[in-house]
């Protein structure tokens, strides 16, 4: 049974879902006439395909452009036009962005409403936050965020509530294992598979790359992969938990962990990406893994019922190619319980929703004034997220002062050899990585060493 | 009164229900057939090769074609015919449209198009303005040169020397809506939907394709998800190839750009790079100033002698400049074709000459804004310009009837620029007195001393210089800056028949108002402002009136909306045919009831004639069954403006739109990161039209020329890829990129020159407010060392590092 059914603007309806490969956008464009919700980069970068999706799990905003049919069985989805009240109401946010002019060319406007309208429903008063997945080009933004800040106060309109639970879903979801022991018979049965969590990097298989995907399953059925539990050492964080869901559960213990995660990707992505994803897909790039690989971070693979683990930094091999078995998958990973030396420094062009030139972590341990463990990781300093050896070893045991951060700094050279390409060179890329080393000692000194936490 | 007032923009409730249509969003009839274009993959080459079987057979597709299919390959250049729709046994970047596909689906065209197989001989890719230099590869015979004076005898002489050099990067548009066009194909003709700044231009184009007339070709457009020059030119192509392709097929067709064709395909700001040599006094008064720049054109000429052109005009920004030479290379790149983009050059000429003002000040110990003072045009006496509006005949009758005078690429065919070698002018000596421009314009208008003086009061200026100095000295790693920097933008397009505008207005008999013109709406909100105009003078409220899409049916001959002229223009047209709708209804009911006709009045919804009183709509309805014509059109031509580009003299602009800007940063002198954290700016719209849409523009442009000058960065790779093609890797600013705190005000003031209710022009000028960011990283740059940090733009981390080094001496 490849067909599906979800609630669309509060009603039910029913989507062939023969090509898994189908996005949301297209199928609301193409086959539903709804030409409220725009294309502006087909990526998953500028928000202007934003829809809401409500499900047990809360509401939330994604980007319809990456959002492939098969994810949505079972969940309500609302569009701008559905966001206006029956007989033409309009939301607040709505009406809030007629009076403050948030709209210019409107065409971005649809996904704003879409990204307010969840943030509204949500109670959320992070602006700039909820709305850094949404790129505006005419209005310079300030007249949104005014808009959003209006809003705020007004009740949310009855129609905003869709049902939850097994909506319109009578059926099991297609290409969907319903647990983590299904999946596992799966990629048994399909080695060569393609696993879809979020979708946001599947997504631009299909829509970029126009790949063919092959046998796929679907990941957001196995709820018991979407587990947080305390185990003995640590958190154990299922693989299909997504980005949203970590940085809140890390905003106690690993408060620096959960600041890196505010500025993973934007909003509608994090809604989406999982940290099993982050992981597996092996990117150079991917914020999660210098973090966790800093905090001592273990990853957990299976295999049929077979399992294995290892330190997360002995997964990555080479550029893009994993400590993986045909039909093997990451199950989760467990994090230590805290790791207060731990800080996460993300170089990029762009503060929010944008790829990290370089991605530094830190977790040294001191004890009576003196370095006693260290853990430093980076990305986009290597084919792979790495390990900076030398510079630990060159800091493990030495007093703790600037002098032996000073002296460390030409063993980063040792570590890493990083390419230009079009976030940095390589040579901003070496000479920022130390600089971040510096910065380590001065923010944990207490010196103010983030321009994001100045006011003018 | 309905002119002043701040009303939304005309669409704002079909923004924000999703009901607002973009050409991409029209229902088309069946069989509509969807384009994609088979692009170059290499920068410069001869095509050997060229294997579409695999095309053809993909599923879906039903039509193929490349240069072999034309006897005549259709042309898509505004200006110098050097823009084959398909590449014709060359390519000349990479990204040049080589093949045309057209399936059933738009998925089912861009998976084909991948399927060409093309064979190249790869020659030398000229990718740079130094490989252009060193081949000699240019626009024009050589470098353009306008002077005055004897600038390098008053160098000579000056105190100081400042020299020096600024790379300024180009800019993607990034409209949110890619480029798109929809043709269905007519009995004799074509009906086209384009998402264009300029109908005139499309029609134009299309019918040379198709080789009939241009009144066989109706071109409409409602609305464009943003333009900002991107769309003036750069949609040609697309209205072209689904004109062609319908004419072929006798089907509907569509095309639209994914997001990195988009990118990859059309042109973007001109990127520049501006050397600099001036001579000064002690007090940091220029006496003479020698200006270079480069020009990096790409690889078709498109719209680009006016855009150096206007760099060179605003290279003075709000300067007296006693000695000048402004030297100016066109350079022809393997890249793709550089086009207009939101102050079309003006913005980089500015930044040139505010680099020149930072580095005297930082040379000689200066404050910045006081020497930006000591060499400001001096205040104009504030006598309001009482010249009744002269209509000028324009000089374009000479012209080949095929060209296409609309566009500002036509210029170089006006005027065609000399052949063969470079061509510098005789320097002039003009006693030119003070508030003179280096090409000869008096500005008879400047209010700049005013608007700084006011500024620096409300930005609390002085007390946040001191303060952010002994914050800087508290702090070793972060440091703060900020600067003060003017804005001084000429409007008129300075190809001067490009000035004029057409509309068409009709009261029907309930009293209803449609409102045609020749502007087209991209967001700025030019409907609500010539709605706002139409309603004034008939005195009636704003929702009588309905603005159509512009329709080269209804308006002909139309100029693009772009140099920021669109209410300029549009508003004098449309107030034109108001004005004579209103007397046709004023002298029948004059008549009717025994007053003159100047005495009747329109106001409040309602006509007065003496002693009589009745609604608006019983007035028109009365001039209906009275047999009075209740359609007219309405025409505008800018007086007084005349300009001789090869001369590089005259009076190129109506007037010019002022502003400053304070912006207040901090930097980390670890990575090269920063924040804006403070704007504070006051502009001048004249008489605002509507002061929400203006502040709009303002605040929207603030961002858009910070986002220009800092995170927008085009990196094209050694083989001429451009490498950022698409939003994960080209920057735009995001929400939490606004100054955290944004002071946005309006001058009180009004046009000197008799402008529609004497408004200003506000598209463009505010744009270059964002240099006020750029030159306040460059001063919290020099707070780190005694060098000056010669900061390069655009300013990503990467380089603010770099420019802190160089400010420690280091580099």
């Amino acid at each position: 049974m490849t067909e599906i059914a979800f609630h669309l603007n509060g009603t039910p309806v029913r989507a062939s879902a023969a090509d898994p490969a189908r996005t949301l956008l297209d199928w609301l464009r193409e086959e539903r006439g709804l030409k409220g919700t725009k294309e502006g980069c087909n990526e998953g970068d500028c928000g202007a395909c934003t829809v809401m999706v409500t499900d047990a799990g809360g509401v939330r905003a994604l980007n319809a452009c990456i959002l492939l049919l098969p994810q949505l069985h079972g969940r309500a989805v609302r569009t701008v036009e559905g966001i206006s009240g029956p007989g033409g109401a309009l939301h607040p946010v709505q009406q809030a962005m007629v009076d403050h002019h948030g709209s210019q060319c409107g065409f971005c406007t649809p996904g704003f409403i879409a990204s307010m309208a969840v943030g509204h429903l949500n109670g959320r008063r992070d602006h700039d936050d909820v709305l850094a997945g949404n790129l505006c080009r005419c209005t310079g933004y300030a007249p949104i965020v005014r808009a959003a800040e209006a809003a705020a106060p007004a009740p949310v309109p009855e129609w905003m509530h869709d049902a939850t639970g097994a909506i319109g879903a009578d059926g099991p979801a297609p290409y969907a294992p319903a647990s983590t022991d299904a999946l596992a018979a799966w990629c048994l049965e399909h080695p060569g598979g393609s696993l879809i969590a979020g979708a946001t990097d599947v997504g631009l298989w299909v829509t970029k790359e126009l790949r063919p995907l092959g046998p796929v399953a679907f990941l957001h059925a196995a709820r018991d992969l979407q587990s947080i539990a305390r185990v003995p050492g640590g958190l154990r964080i299922g693989a299909g938990v997504t980005i949203a869901a970590l940085r809140m559960a890390m905003a106690g213990p690993h408060p620096a962990f959960a600041g890196l995660l505010r500025r993973f990707a934007s909003e509608q992505i994090r809604a989406a990406a999982t940290i099993g994803g982050n992981i597996a897909n092996g990117s150079p790039i991917g914020d999660g893994p210098p973090a966790l690989i800093a905090m001592g971070a273990r990853l957990h693979l299976r295999r049929g019922e077979a399992r294995r683990d290892m330190p997360l930094e002995a997964f990555f091999l080479d550029y893009r190619k994993q400590d993986r078995q045909p039909g093997e998958f990451v199950e989760a990973v467990t994090v230590p319980e805290a790791a207060p030396g731990l800080r996460c420094y993300k170089l990029s062009k762009r503060f929010d929703q944008d790829i990290s030139a370089v991605c530094g972590c830190f977790n040294l341990g001191l004890e009576g004034g003196k370095i006693a463990s260290a853990r430093i990781a980076f990305g986009g300093m290597a084919g792979i997220p790495k390990r900076a050896a030398a510079v630990e070893a060159a800091l493990i045991g030495r007093a703790w002062s600037l002098a032996t951060l000073e002296a460390a700094l030409p063993a980063f050279a040792e570590d890493f050899a990083p390419l230009s390409d079009m976030r940095a060179s390589a040579g901003y890329r070496l000479a920022a990585a130390q600089n971040l080393l510096l910065r380590y000692f001065h923010d944990l000194s207490g010196e103010a060493v983030s321009v994001l936490e100045l006011r003018a | 009164m309905s002119v002043s007032n701040p009303l939304p923009h005309d669409s704002a409730s079909l923004h924000v229900t999703g009901q607002a249509r973009y050409v991409d969003d029209l229902p088309v009839p069946a069989g509509c057939l969807h384009l994609a274009f088979g692009l170059s993959g290499v920068a410069h080459g001869a095509i050997t090769e060229l294997d579409l079987d695999a095309v053809r057979a993909a599923p879906g597709v039903v039509a193929v074609w490349s240069a072999a299919d034309f006897a005549v390959m259709p042309d898509c250049s505004p200006s110098l015919h050097d823009e084959p729709l398909l590449a014709t046994g060359e390519v000349h970047y990479l990204g040049q449209p080589v093949f045309l596909v057209a399936a059933e689906s738009h998925l089912a065209a861009r998976r084909a198009a991948r399927l060409g197989r093309v064979g190249y001989e790869e020659r030398p890719a000229i990718l740079t303005v130094d490989d252009a230099l060193a081949a000699g590869s240019r626009f024009e015979g050589g470098p353009v040169i306008w002077s005055r004076g004897d600038p390098a005898g008053a160098i000579a002489g000056a105190a100081r020397v400042i020299e020096g050099s600024i790379e300024i990067g180009g800019q993607e548009h990034f409209y949110l809506e890619g480029q798109a066009a929809l043709v269905l194909p007519q009995e004799d003709g074509a009906l086209v939907f384009s998402s264009t700044q300029h109908p005139t231009e499309i029609q134009h184009k299309v019918a040379e394709a198709l080789a009939v007339p241009m009144h066989a070709v109706r071109v409409e457009m409602r609305r464009m998800g943003g333009g900002f020059g991107g769309k003036e030119s750069q949609g040609n192509a697309l209205a072209v190839a689904c004109a062609v392709a319908a004419a072929r097929t006798g089907r509907p067709c569509k095309m639209r750009y994914d997001r990195d064709d988009d990118m990859t395909i059309t042109g973007k700001r001109h990127d520049f790079r501006i050397t600099y040599r001036a001579g000064v006094d002690r007090e940091g008064r220029v006496l003479g100033l020698d200006v270079r720049h480069l020009v990096r054109c790409g690889w078709s000429m498109d719209l680009s002698l006016p855009v150096a052109d206007r760099a060179m005009l605003h290279a003075d920004n709000a300067y007296w400049l006693p000695a000048v030479r402004i030297e100016s290379h066109r350079l022809r790149t393997n890249t793709q074709s550089a086009t207009a983009f939101r102050g079309f050059g003006g913005p980089q000429g500015m930044i040139g000459v505010e680099r020149v003002m930072d580095h005297v000040a930082h040379a000689l110990g200066l404050d910045p804004l006081a020497v930006r003072r000591t060499n400001y045009y001096p205040e104009s006496a504030a006598l309001p310009a009482t010249d009744p509006a002269v209509v000028t005949q324009d000089e374009a009758g000479l012209a080949e009837p095929h060209l296409d005078l609309t566009s500002r690429g036509a210029e170089v065919m006006v005027q065609p620029a000399r052949a063969g070698g470079p061509a510098p002018r005789t320097p002039r000596d003009i006693s030119a007195s003070k508030n003179t421009t280096p090409y000869g314009m008096e500005v008879a208008d400047f209010i700049l001393h005013g608007i700084t003086a006011d500024l620096q009061i409300s930005s609390d200026l002085a007390a946040r210089q001191a303060g952010i100095a002994a914050w800087n000295s508290r702090n070793a790693i972060l440091k703060k800056g900020i600067a003060l920097t003017p804005v001084k933008f000429g409007i008129s397009f300075t190809m001067t028949h490009l000035n004029q505008a057409g509309a068409l207005v009709h009261v029907y008999q309930d009293g209803s108002v449609q409102v045609n013109h020749g502007g087209t709406e991209m967001g700025q909100g030019l409907h609500r402002k010539v709605s706002q105009v139409a309603a004034a003078a008939f005195g009636i409220a704003d929702d009588r009136i309905r603005i159509t899409a512009t329709d080269t049916g209804k308006v002909p001959n139309t100029s693009a909306t772009a140099a920021s002229s669109g209410s300029d223009l549009n508003g004098m047209a449309v107030r034109a045919a108001c004005d004579r709708l209103r007397g046709r209804l004023a002298g029948f009911i004059a008549s009717r009831h025994g007053v003159d006709a100047a005495e009747v009045r329109f106001q409040d919804g309602r006509v007065l004639a003496g002693t009589a009183a009745m609604t608006w709509e019983q007035a028109v309805a009365a001039a209906y069954l009275g047999r009075v014509s209740l359609s007219a059109t309405g025409f505008y031509a800018t007086p007084k403006i005349t300009w001789d580009r090869v001369k590089g003299f005259g009076r190129p602009f109506f007037y010019f739109a002022y502003g400053a800007s304070v912006s207040e940063v901090v930097i980390d002198t670890l990575t090269g990161e920063y924040r804006i954290l403070r704007a504070d700016i006051l502009h001048d719209c004249g008489a605002s039209l509507n002061p929400a849409l203006d502040m709009g523009q303002i605040e929207g442009g603030y961002v858009q020329g910070a986002g220009w000058l800092t995170t927008e960065e085009l990196v094209w790779d050694a083989k001429g890829r451009l490498r950022t093609h698409a939003p994960s890797t080209y920057k735009i600013p995001a929400c939490s990129d606004r100054p955290g705190v944004f002071n946005v005000a309006l001058w009180q003031g009004e046009n000197r020159e008799q402008t529609i209710h004497r408004s200003k022009a506000v598209g463009e000028p505010p744009l270059m407010h964002g240099i006020s960011a750029f030159l306040a990283i460059s001063a919290a740059c020099a707070a780190c060392g005694p060098s000056y940090p010669a900061l390069d733009a655009p300013a990503t981390p990467e380089r603010v590092l770099a420019a802190v080094a160089r400010a420690r001496g280091g580099g």
